[in-house]
């Protein structure tokens, strides 16, 4: 449908009505064709590759902050705060994401643990973000319904520079933890979280809400910050690199489609950045196949990619791409990059997207 | 009243695997057990509608291919969010080669 008003991105307003009227809201979305013998080998659980990669998380953020604590007070603490900021403020958000599906590891229980310590860490609450991240699955990027869109039109591109020190997400996660420990659950929250779960809404903040006060009170205590530097801070001063890799995801790309090509971008990037990221770079495949494993999504990559636009080749390449089209929203906020799709994919469904302006 | 249907042969299903089988307007899913046996239960996630048939069986588990709901397949039962509400499901028996539910 043709997009004539301007966007309200709240979940009860009138492109919320608009979606569900117009058919947008949970909608079946395309899917490249895939072998079902070949899916089922994707899908498959394994352990081993979330075991050694949680091993290697944590036990680098536990050298990394016995150097910070060893050296604090010099200049030395600087590169070990550097490295434990990345590994608390933006790897958590991969974790999170990775077991909040249930993905990472076969055992259930390892999900569950991993879950709770990198919402915690990334300051989600892991019930709250449970169910908004199904709604972000069922209506990616449909405007009143998406929860998660992290770049909304026109892009408040000032928004968008101080989330990478985590300065706003992080305040306002903070004012849903104060307001959850007080009781509350708003009624956008409640638009996607079922009633029967709004207690564990509350329960969660509290716990947390007791944990930041023992940990204020520790540096209070002390008479140093070297507390909130380990807990707390780092998701300020550590936040850059979800931020760098997250606005990728869909920024500057087609709202309100039902095609994850159209909505999505796949980028290419270095392995640190995919260790910190749990190949989520792989964003369009995640999206279209969101039970594959995230070891496994190099190999979907592989399967489906003569169905996919070519993803982009670096990071720098992908914001190449991303920025130019966010300026242009700024201007004309129904703007959007539609990338080409090889010979042999299957077209977009026009029929559906015809009223989306074009790049 | 209930009656008897054929849903497929014994053989379309693999081991640890589901298919979808629809009749009459209604979406069943048909599992084979790692223990081979089979069950039956209704065919669409309890939470969006989708078909659990694109989903993947583990033991006495069939997670939804969208949101990765997770049902027991022998007893129905939704097993945490984002599902919540139990899944139907249905008797099932094997004849001549052939799988029959009862509806």
């Amino acid at each position: 449908m043709a997009q004539t008003a301007k966007r309200d991105y709240n979940l009860l307003g009138p492109s919320s009505e608009a979606a569900i009227a117009g058919g947008l809201a949970a909608a079946e979305w395309y899917h490249t064709e895939v072998d079902r013998k070949q899916m089922k080998a994707l899908m498959q659980r394994s352990d081993g590759p979330a075991i050694r990669d949680t091993v290697i998380w944590l036990g680098s953020m536990l050298v990394l902050a016995a150097g910070g604590i060893y050296f604090w007070g010099s200049w030395w603490a600087v590169p070990f705060f550097l490295g434990y900021g990345v590994l608390y403020g933006s790897a958590s958000d991969s974790r999170w994401h990775e077991c909040g599906h249930g993905t990472a590891f076969k055992t259930r229980w390892m999900n569950n643990v991993v879950y709770q310590i990198a919402c915690f860490m990334i300051m989600r609450n892991p019930v709250t973000w449970r169910w908004s991240h199904a709604r972000h699955h069922t209506d990616t990027v449909i405007v009143g319904r998406d929860p998660e869109i992290a770049v909304m039109r026109p892009p408040d591109l000032f928004r968008v520079i101080l989330n990478f020190f985590g300065i706003l997400d992080a305040g306002y996660a903070m004012l849903d933890m104060v307001r959850n420990a007080a009781g509350i659950v708003t009624p956008e929250e409640k638009s996607f979280i079922p009633e029967i779960e709004h207690a564990k809404v509350i329960r969660v903040a509290r716990i947390w809400l007791a944990i930041y006060l023992v940990i204020i009170a520790l540096s209070l205590w002390m008479g140093s910050i070297l507390p909130l530097m380990l807990i707390g801070l780092p998701r300020l001063y550590g936040a850059w690199h979800h931020v760098l890799t997250g606005l990728l995801q869909h920024g500057g790309l087609a709202d309100n489609v039902t095609d994850h090509r159209l909505n999505s971008r796949s980028v290419l990037m270095n392995p640190i950045s995919r260790f910190i990221y749990w190949n989520m770079n792989y964003h369009v495949e995640h999206h279209m196949f969101p039970m594959i494993p995230y070891h496994a999504l190099p190999q979907l990559h592989a399967l489906i990619k003569h169905d996919l636009p070519a993803p982009n080749r670096s990071i720098l390449d992908g914001y190449r791409e991303m920025v130019p089209a966010f300026l242009r929203q700024l201007r004309n906020e129904d703007y959007f990059l539609k990338r080409e799709l090889p010979a042999t994919a299957k077209p977009y469904r026009e029929e559906l997207h015809n009223g989306v302006a074009a790049a | 009243m209930t009656e008897w249907i054929e849903a497929c042969g014994a053989g379309d299903v693999d081991e640890e695997d589901v298919i979808r089988f629809d009749h009459e307007g209604r979406v069943y899913a048909i599992y084979r057990s790692p223990e081979d046996r089979y069950f039956a239960t209704d065919g669409l996630c309890t939470h969006e509608q989708i078909s659990l048939a694109d989903g993947l069986v583990m033991d006495d588990i069939i997670e939804c291919p969208k949101h990765n709901g997770r049902f027991n397949y022998k007893t129905g039962e939704a097993k945490g969010a984002p599902v919540c509400v139990n899944l139907r499901t249905y008797p099932v028996r094997v004849e001549g080669g052939m799988v029959f539910i009862e509806v």
